[in-house]
């Protein structure tokens, strides 16, 4: 009978974009790690795997930092324009030792989270507005502070942060597992953690459970500043230059992509942090599997639209019911 | 009523919802200025055979005929085309716009090119809303009145534009009585007009006053059919339950033991010259330990405010809360921390976290209590989560399922929960029973109860007369932000609090 | 029964005479709405005082036609944001607008202004029926769309390497180039579009569905407002006034630059937001649009007679107004919600 037969591949689909919402993202890494292994030369090659992980490392520190922001159903578009004030602030003080810049660079991605975080938080901003002005602002500083200008690095011990590594690891992917783990242990086992989904969830309910709404917002704002600037001063280090014009460009979307690939809606209210390593790990196995076969970077952009509007829609598959 | 034949029929309707089958051969006859009462609990089905006439939801199976011809609706506007009009809870016009383009949405006054004719519109709009007694500028923006003349607005609406069937989901929940006689004067005349009403409320003595005929959903099933004059109340009652009649008289209407013996106790939480403007004036309350205190009033009397100042949730101009003697700080975690707990009256809006589970949920206002230096312990919420689960019996999978594919009662108990794990001294309760079904509503009373009895100090804000009467030791009765009187023992009845107000607003017009 | 009379009229009529905290709620009303009209009164005058270069006919007429092509695209955002919606795809359809236009010289005028069309159209269309029918956030969908048109953009660009020239003897580049009266073509293109968008939004069926939309989309739907075709009519007019800026811009610097329109969605959102449209939609007016879009020309002719300082400047300036912006904003629109 047909009746019946519509209301039940209905419920399927339902449960299927819920998995795909929930574990899509491991099975299309797996799916494109099976067909590079086929078709890729020297993909498995140990080399390869380094200078993946290296290249990606940036993009899943921001991305953590975005998916607190997100699961308080905010957003944080500035986080691109921390990379280029991070990168513009860290040869300023490096003639006073490499720790003294790298916090002054840090010290920049807090000023801007504190920025942002205090529109959303106490004046009421929405996020995407809020997070807009220090976007356009931001950029337009580092430039200001770099005088406009790309500038070499030399100081080894910067340089050593972005080439040496760790029992083997690189250390920006050292930094980056390091950080994941901590983003995990927040998210899971702190009150600060457990509250940022439940403002998420439903602020008016969290604010009337007596929960420090504005002063955990503004931390999240914060955390997500000062992890987009550890991600500039690393790519920064990697690139052994400091180029504010161009550090961090569309960023941010590659941050949201990977927050919402990896299952954490829009919406807010939950946060799922390996999910995001993954969808960040997936954005660059995309583009490393486009570039390899010299396909354009046209078809690369284009392939990364389709795969947000997949994530959402399997999203939406799961908050719709 | 006359002999023609029906003005709207519906037969057989179907309508499942991933799997779960929300309407099963549904069919309902309104004759034309029939006034058709549609009643039946939370779940029963109510909204969604609503949504099905107004084209909101196309039905799996069936059909709805209007007037002998057979309408299929792809949208509510194509119902309305054909004469369905919707007046719904909330208030379902656009509060940001004007009045009187709210009015004539879609209907504008145009001239030539298709441009709308402003002064046209405005006029126009005004007449409507005059013929029904409704005196305002129709150029203010709609979210400028007050929730009854919107909802006045929103019915205007709803009959000028030719409708032959309106459908009324709660029209009167957030109206004041006066609010509600102006309602039935205006269905009289749709009545007189030939137009049929589908009248859709809990409040039973609404629907004897002015319905005709009565259909009892449950289970997404009609039990039962029939002018509404020959059944009597008690039979209703037991329909909507699907209960035998002599249970529901053994047990009463509410699950209230009786008065609590609080004597001369100190408060355990005092407020004093609460004042805010334009919603609270000096009010004062005090509640001891082991004692239920109610507060009666009409909409908009201040009562929800009251409960939230005393939680700290209400910036306040004038006025102080002590708990236990000492004078609490401002702010929600301050209220919090000395024992202060209110359940907010709108569940969703202000309660449930709908992302998380029946755990996070319940833990969410303790966090504090059950963690240490921040990092949260995971045995202590489990050992709670499960005290509290078993205590309310509420119905889940388990601790991790997700709170928004809850009923209401459990969600309603989930929040109980919430507030009893922080351990409070005092609890707050904004419509404690509202909006669940009638299981779950006697097992909130007796909860309140049991609560009192262990010593803890309850404040009861019902619109249920009855709830209040029963289930409180004492009603302080506020009236526009202002306490008004108070009832203990022989004087407290549902009468006496009626007088209260209804005697004071006499007071104030001769004062005037 | 005049006593039930009395009854009904106290009932429902609105509390006589003016409540207390209209006044205050009108005064914010009018800052909101033409606030950016009188701060840039006040910033020509200080303008005109402060720098002899600037009032000239020369430079308003420069600063007419720079900002004309922003607005045109902000034209459409402003339909886009009071549904409640955004569309962040406006600078990479404005830069495809401008590179098809370029490409499409080849077979005439009329089709280098009708491939942009249509493809920006399409574009839009798209957008607008996964918003409105698939029901997905307007924020990715564009966000997407914005990555899709600027990789169709790099697609027929060779990779952005190559660049179309449009002839300068060609019907397209005149309309681009030529001026009456010293102000630009494109100027007055801009005007009558807005001319005709404000009685869009104001005087038709269809801009009372835009606004009834952005005050409660529910409400609207239940009040019979055809929803999903009005909010992928939006996105369609966004997609083909972003496509037809790009097209007429094109026109004026005579080819198909691939690098512009990075960013200028905020410019956009920005030039809409301080002109008095309301982000969360429902409320917002054409007017304002113009203002904020001429707020931001201004703002940026200034910093340049500044002279010595760096253009970079011009992004800080303009962020930090935007914020200063949305604090007044969203501190009245909280006054109004307490009244």
């Amino acid at each position: 009978m047909t009746d019946a037969a519509v209301p039940l591949s209905r419920l399927d689909r339902g449960r299927v974009l819920a998995w795909l919402q929930d574990y899509g993202v491991y099975a299309a890494i797996a799916a494109l790690v099976l067909v590079n292994v086929a078709i890729t030369p020297h993909f498995l090659t140990l080399e390869n795997l380094r200078t993946q992980l290296v290249q990606v490392a940036p993009i899943v520190i921001v991305s953590l930092g975005m998916a607190l922001v997100i699961g308080t159903e905010g957003v944080d578009l500035s986080v691109g324009s921390v990379m280029a004030l991070a990168t513009a602030l860290l040869p300023l003080y490096l003639g006073y030792g490499v720790v003294p810049a790298i916090v002054v660079a840090l010290l920049g991605g807090v000023a801007v989270g504190l920025v942002n975080g205090s529109l959303v938080a106490f004046v009421g901003v929405q996020p995407i507005v809020a997070t807009l002005a220090l976007f356009v602002g931001g950029r337009g500083l580092a430039l200001v502070v770099a005088g406009g200008q790309l500038k070499d690095i030399h100081n080894p011990d910067l340089l050593n942060l972005g080439s040496s590594s760790m029992a083997g690891i690189p250390l920006p992917v050292v930094v980056a597992i390091v950080l994941t783990v901590a983003v995990t242990a927040v998210v899971r086992r702190t009150t600060f953690g457990r509250r940022l989904v439940a403002i998420g969830g439903n602020r008016t309910a969290s604010e009337l459970s007596g929960l420090p709404v504005k002063r955990i917002l503004l931390l999240v704002y914060v955390a997500s500043g000062l992890l987009a600037a550890a991600a500039g001063i690393l790519a920064t280090a990697r690139l052994q230059a400091s180029d504010p014009s161009s550090l961090g460009l569309l960023m941010e979307l590659s941050a949201i992509t990977a927050v919402v690939v990896g299952g954490t809606p829009l919406t807010g209210g939950r946060v799922r942090v390996l999910g995001t390593v993954a969808g960040a790990l997936l954005i660059q196995l995309v583009r490393a599997t486009l570039i390899k076969h010299n396909l354009s970077d046209s078809l690369a952009q284009m392939v990364q639209a389709v795969i947000i509007l997949a994530a959402v829609y399997a999203a939406r598959g799961q908050d719709g019911r | 009523m006359t002999d023609d034949g029906p003005l709207l029929e519906v037969s057989g309707i179907v309508k499942r919802f991933t799997g779960v089958l929300a309407l099963d051969r549904v069919s309902v006859r309104l004759a034309p200025g029939e006034v058709h009462a549609l009643v039946g609990e939370n779940g029963a089905g109510k909204s969604t055979l609503i949504k099905v006439i107004t084209g909101v939801h196309r039905p799996d199976e069936g059909e709805v005929r209007l007037a002998g011809l057979r309408a299929e609706f792809a949208s509510p506007l194509e119902a309305q085309r054909a004469g369905i009009q919707a007046v719904h809870q909330e208030i379902g016009l656009v509060p940001s716009m004007s009045v009187g383009r709210n009015l004539l949405l879609g209907r504008e006054p145009r001239r030539r090119f298709g441009l709308i004719d402003v002064r046209r519109m405005e006029r126009e709009a005004a007449r409507t809303l005059e013929s029904y007694g409704i005196g305002v500028d129709v150029r203010r923006p709609l979210r400028s009145l007050g929730v009854g003349a919107q909802q006045m607005i929103a019915l205007a609406r709803a009959v000028s534009v030719d409708a032959r069937v309106v459908v009324m989901d709660e029209p009167t929940s957030s109206l004041e009585s006066r609010e509600v006689e102006t309602l039935f004067k205006v269905i009289g005349r749709l009545r007189a007009q030939g137009i049929s009403v589908i009248y859709v409320s809990h409040r039973l003595d609404e629907l004897y006053r002015i319905c005709d005929g009565v259909t009892v959903l449950r289970d997404g099933r009609v039990v039962h059919q029939g002018p509404l004059a020959e059944l009597d109340r008690l039979r209703l009652v037991s329909l909507m339950l699907g209960r035998p009649v002599s249970d529901v008289r053994a047990q009463g209407v509410t699950k209230f033991s009786g008065a609590h013996d609080t004597a001369d106790e100190a408060p355990v939480v005092e407020a004093s010259g609460l004042t805010r403007r334009h919603m609270l004036d000096d009010v004062s309350v005090a509640i001891r330990p082991g004692e239920v205190v109610g507060l009666g009033g009409l909409l908009g009397a201040g009562r929800t405010e009251t409960a939230k100042a005393i939680a700290g949730a209400l910036p306040l101009d004038g006025g102080r809360v002590t708990v236990a003697g000492v004078p609490l700080r401002r702010g929600s975690a301050a209220a919090i921390k000395a024992g202060v707990a209110l359940l907010p009256e709108d569940r969703k809006a202000e309660g449930i976290i709908p992302t998380l589970s029946v755990r996070e949920n319940i833990a969410l206002a303790a966090l504090p209590r059950l963690s240490r230096g921040g990092v949260v312990s995971d045995a202590r919420i489990d050992r709670i989560v499960e005290t509290f689960m078993k205590r309310l019996r509420i119905k889940a999978s388990g601790p991790h399922q997700r709170v928004a594919e809850l009923s209401g009662g459990n969600q309603q108990k989930v929040l109980i929960a919430r507030w009893l794990a922080t351990e409070p001294r005092i609890l707050l309760l904004d419509e404690p029973t509202r909006g669940i079904d009638v299981g779950a509503k006697a097992e909130v009373q007796a909860l309140i109860d049991e609560l009192a009895e262990a010593g803890l100090g309850v404040l009861l804000i019902s619109s249920d007369l009855e709830e209040l009467v029963e289930g409180s030791d004492r009603v302080v009765v506020l009236k526009d932000g202002a306490v008004v009187g108070e009832l203990t023992g022989s004087e407290l009845t549902e009468e006496g609090v009626m007088t209260t107000i209804a005697s004071h607003s006499r007071a104030e017009d001769d004062g005037g | 029964m005049t006593s039930e009379q009395a009854a009904m009229g106290t009932t429902v009529t609105a509390p006589q005479g003016t409540p207390p905290g209209a006044g205050r709620e009108r005064v914010f009303g009018l800052v909101q709405r033409h606030g950016a009209a009188a701060v840039l009164v006040l910033l020509l005058v200080t303008g005109s005082l402060a720098f002899e270069r600037f009032p000239t006919g020369d430079n308003l007429g420069n600063i007419a036609i720079t900002s004309s092509f922003l607005a045109t695209v902000a034209l459409g955002m402003t339909f886009v944001i009071i549904t409640g919606g955004i569309d962040l795809s406006v600078g990479s359809v404005f830069a495809l607008g401008g590179v098809l236009a370029a490409y499409g010289v080849r077979w005439g005028s009329l089709a280098a202004l009708l491939l942009p069309l249509a493809v920006c159209g399409a574009i839009g269309l798209l957008q607008g029926l996964l918003i409105a029918r698939v029901r997905l956030a307007p924020f990715i969908v564009t966000l997407a769309g914005l990555l899709g048109a600027r990789g169709l953009l790099l697609s027929i660009s060779d990779e952005g390497a190559r660049t179309y020239l449009i002839p300068h003897a060609s019907l397209l580049a005149r309309i681009g180039q030529g001026s009456v009266l010293g102000v630009g073509y494109p100027v007055y293109l801009t005007l009558v579009l807005f001319l005709a968008g404000a009685v869009l939004l104001q005087r038709t069926r269809f801009g009372q569905s835009v606004y009834a939309i952005g005050g409660g989309q529910d409400a609207a739907a239940l009040m019979g407002v055809p929803v999903t075709r009005t909010k992928v009519t939006v996105y369609v007019m966004s997609g083909l006034l972003a496509g037809f800026a790009g097209a007429l811009n094109a026109a004026r610097l005579s080819s198909g630059v691939t690098i512009l329109g990075t960013g200028m969605e905020l410019d956009v959102i920005a030039a809409v937001v301080i002109g008095g449209t309301l982000l969360t939609g429902g409320a917002g007016s054409v007017s304002g649009t113009i203002a904020g879009v001429l707020l931001l020309g201004v703002i940026q002719n200034l910093i340049n007679q500044i002279g010595d300082l760096s253009s970079s400047y011009q992004q800080v300036v303009s962020g930090a107004f935007l914020a200063v912006v949305v604090v007044v904003q969203t501190y009245l629109s909280r006054v109004q919600r307490l009244r």
